[in-house]
């Protein structure tokens, strides 16, 4: 597959650069929002439909938008976006908006739609804005959910709500709960580290790649933080 | 009354604690928390930031958005305010009082689009709270993720010292740290309703 071509663009953010696992964007809904397989989907479709929409509106104005003013325009846009889909969800899906309540909101500042309005649209043209849009949204949901699944077959011996007869006896029900967050997205990070054999472009620390805060930040990143 | 205040003020600090059973704000929690004096600043620049966030947005919504009947522009607003907020007050910290913008003006950019700033500014709103009882959740849950990046820095700096397989190095296992240090927050369920029984 040549690089940079449409369809490696469209997978980029499905395997390789997924981003919850990989890249290790948008760790607060990741860990919040999986202790059950509806709440997590939802968030991932949700944040699907305000990446697609903003990169491609992002791209579009990526010549207007003056360089030292972008990262304002950019939340402005993501928000409006954002507003725009939890009204959506309100009017249709009552109960996917109780389940994820104040997430819905905080989709605005997810690091994986400014992160890659920062590192994508801001640079490359609509279509493939668009596609990688559509490839990480689909990375994201893919990982959400498999981390949901395990938490809530394992933690609650539930699957999306339905009861998982022989599972009863056995929950671990400190999987559903927040530690149980940490742990398996730990575990998960570094299952691909052993998959991969290494190989992935994996972050090993949490550095400020990707940050979208790093162009203004002189903290962690330039002075002591990295090197350690 | 004083006793809502006190319940508000515990339940946001220890058992609803924004890092580790809400997680919200967990990328100045892994990213900032590996010396004891950089967790420290972070965690004060936070509850300042939260306070000021809080004070501000509270008569937004109230004082304008509502009576324009605009709450669906809340989350723009919102976002806004806070974003030029905390670029002010770094301007100022750096013009007025350079030894403290050294200590504490430095984390203020990375605060900006920080998600548990915006969180609890909307849950705010969303819980009913009076302009009161908002700024008193502002400091516990200030003070809820001060508390987690000190005791997170300790365990930090532990594991840079130890062996660890190739696999879990780096991020794994500060997230499994981390899941652990999030239960022994769990054994605080509880304890607020009952503390005035």
């Amino acid at each position: 597959m040549k690089k940079g071509s449409n369809l490696d663009v469209l997978t980029r953010g499905v395997l390789k650069e997924n981003p919850a696992l990989v890249l290790i964007l948008g760790t607060c809904p990741t860990l919040a929002t999986t202790k059950t397989v509806d709440g997590a989907f939802g968030m991932g479709i949700a944040a699907m439909l305000v990446l697609i929409c903003s990169n491609v509106f992002i791209s579009l104005l990526r010549n207007i938008i003056p360089d030292t003013m972008r990262i304002p325009c950019y939340i402005v846009i993501i928000a409006g976006f954002v507003t725009i889909v939890k009204l959506l969800v309100q009017a249709y899906m009552p109960d996917l908006y109780t389940t994820l309540g104040v997430y819905l909101d905080l989709i605005t500042v997810n690091c994986i739609i400014l992160g890659r309005a920062e590192m994508f649209a801001g640079k490359n043209p609509v279509v493939k804005s668009a596609l990688d849009g559509v490839g990480m949204g689909i990375g994201f949901t893919i990982a959400l959910t498999m981390m949901a699944v395990i938490r809530e077959v394992l933690g609650n011996a539930t699957f999306a709500g339905t009861p998982i007869p022989f599972l009863q006896n056995y929950k671990i029900s400190f999987l559903s709960q927040a530690p149980g967050g940490l742990l398996v997205y730990g575990l998960l990070i570094a299952l691909v580290y052993i998959v991969t054999k290494g190989k992935a472009p994996l972050k090993k620390s949490f550095s400020c790649a990707g940050c979208p805060n790093a162009a203004h930040c002189h903290t962690a990143c330039t002075e002591k933080g990295d090197e350690a | 009354m004083f006793k809502t205040l006190i319940i508000i003020l515990l339940s946001s600090v220890l058992v609803d604690n924004y890092v580790l059973s809400r997680f919200l704000g967990i990328c100045p929690f892994l990213g900032v928390s590996k010396k004891l004096d950089q967790a420290t600043g972070m965690g004060i620049a936070v509850t300042a930031v939260m306070l000021i966030a809080s004070a501000v947005t509270w008569p937004i919504q109230y004082w304008v958005l509502n009576p324009l009947e605009m709450g669906y522009m809340q989350n723009i607003v919102f976002i806004l305010v806070i974003a030029a907020l905390v670029q002010m007050l770094e301007l100022l910290l750096k013009k007025f009082s350079p030894s403290l913008h050294k200590g504490l003006g430095v984390y203020l950019p990375l605060i900006t689009t920080n998600c548990a700033v915006l969180g609890v500014t909307i849950q705010n709103i969303i819980d009913d709270y009076t302009f009161l009882e908002s700024m008193v959740s502002a400091l516990g849950v200030g003070l809820g993720f001060l508390l987690a990046m000190v005791l997170f820095s300790g365990v930090r700096s532990r594991i840079d010292e130890s062996n660890i397989p190739a696999p879990f190095r780096g991020l794994p296992v500060t997230l499994i740290a981390a899941s652990f240090l999030s239960l022994a927050f769990m054994g605080f369920g509880g304890i607020v309703e009952n503390i005035f029984a």
